[in-house]
């Protein structure tokens, strides 16, 4: 048990150590594809943050329950229930964004991100560190995504969060709003990132 | 002895292995979700289909008379009577059911029809708005509600600019999309490297205006008399 991360620890490695995208290389449909603006990357986040805190929670007070070869089973209709809520709530309170996203809400469901926490933490945990892994973990989703967005946003349209930052003369660069943008960035990033950690480790 | 030790164990056993029992955890679950999620959906639905029609709504003004004249209208604190109506079309022995919105003026006079379509695009359905004056016979603006079309290419449909060509347009004759430099009257510039695009908008419209035509005349007639 020596060797067990406390809650906070299991925090903290959400948001870098164990960074869902740079280093798990987890849940990369949404980054590529709903980066090209800051708000719908936050909106993407918040909504992927309030599934895996549900779904983590819920899988965690059900653990005794569990039976091994039928687990999967539970973590996906728990995940597929709370992604449809969030669906719904999306729709009916930021009906525009909702529509700016289209299918990647729904498709929540088979973001892998999600179930590799249901696996990895909350089978096996109490609930409140269920829930504090589940709040790095998002926390760190929502980091890489901005930080994808952040970068196509600024470069393809000259703004950040809709308020214009590049000097008005600034080509946008289309490419970076397209999705090809999207490989180059987070090919970028990730090689940043790698470079930066692997720097530290000698 | 022996085998009434081994009866109730093979028994227990026949009980452990039974596929209901051993999901029990997933159909009380699968229960208790399904009953969470009717209630959300109860909670919520009528808000989403408020949402859809408010949009909708909100762009007839503009759809019927231009932006400029819908903002003096907006600015003047008057608003069209917005009626939804559900016009049925009759073509080869089915029936089509098309959803219109008839738009009069607070003194009861017709402003224009608006009609939400949808059809195939590039990419996924195209759901477009169009509206069309009271006696039919010209478009008078257009408006796309959803699409999933290509970003940066085909996504230029939504924009003012090109749906602005459409306004003004006769019904009497098909629309045509054409590359660039759009001389003769029902003539559409295509969106530079999105042909298909402009064209699936174009046809849903050609279909939209044959199949309506009479229909529409005929129930602006009919409020008449």
């Amino acid at each position: 048990m020596a060797d067990q991360p406390t809650p906070l620890e299991r925090f903290i490695r959400g948001i870098l150590p164990e960074n869902p995208v740079y280093r798990q290389l987890l849940g990369l449909c949404p980054t590529l594809a709903v980066t090209n603006s800051m708000k719908a990357a936050i909106t993407m986040a918040a909504a992927v943050a309030f599934v895996l805190v549900c779904a983590n929670t819920v899988t965690s007070l059900i653990r005794n329950l569990l039976k091994p070869h039928l687990r999967i089973v539970v973590f996906t209709l728990t995940i597929a229930t709370f992604v449809t809520i969030a669906d719904r709530l999306l729709a009916a309170y930021m009906y525009q964004m909702s529509k700016t996203l289209g299918p990647y809400i729904p498709l929540i469901i088979v973001n892998c991100l999600i179930i590799c926490r249901c696996e990895v933490c909350a089978s096996k945990q109490p609930v409140f560190t269920a829930i504090s892994d589940a709040a790095g973990q998002s926390l760190g989703y929502g980091l890489a995504l901005a930080s994808v967005a952040g970068v196509r946003e600024i470069l393809g349209t000259g703004m950040f969060f809709g308020f214009r930052v590049l000097p008005a003369t600034w080509p946008d660069w289309a490419v970076m709003v397209l999705p090809p943008g999207a490989f180059i960035t987070l090919g970028l990033l990730l090689g940043a990132v790698n470079w930066y950690s692997g720097r530290g480790a000698k | 002895m022996a085998e009434t030790e081994k009866d109730p164990a093979e028994k227990k056993n026949r009980f452990q292995n039974n596929y209901i029992l051993q999901a029990w955890l997933c159909i009380s679950l699968a229960l208790i979700f399904g009953i969470s999620l009717a209630a959300v959906q109860a909670a919520l639905g009528p808000v989403i289909i408020e949402n859809k029609l408010n949009e909708t709504k909100e762009k007839v003004p503009e759809l019927l008379l231009g932006s400029e004249t819908a903002q003096k209208m907006a600015a003047d604190n008057k608003a069209f009577k917005i009626t939804p109506r559900s016009i049925a079309v009759e073509k080869n022995g089915i029936k089509k059911f098309y959803s219109v919105f008839e738009a009069r003026f607070e003194d009861g006079r017709l402003g224009g029809w608006v009609t939400k379509v949808d059809g195939q695009g590039y990419a996924d359905k195209i759901e477009l708005l169009i509206g069309l004056d009271p006696a039919i016979e010209s478009i008078t603006g257009l408006f796309i509600l959803d699409q999933k079309e290509t970003p940066g290419l085909g996504n230029k449909i939504i924009e003012t600019k090109w749906r602005g060509q459409f306004a003004g347009k006769s019904t009497g004759d098909h629309l045509k999309v054409v590359k660039s430099g759009a001389k003769v009257a029902n003539e559409i510039d295509a969106v530079t490297g999105a042909t298909i695009s402009s064209d699936s908008v174009v046809t849903i419209i050609n279909k939209t205006i044959t199949d309506l035509r009479q229909p529409l005349k005929d129930a602006g007639r009919m409020k008449k008399e």
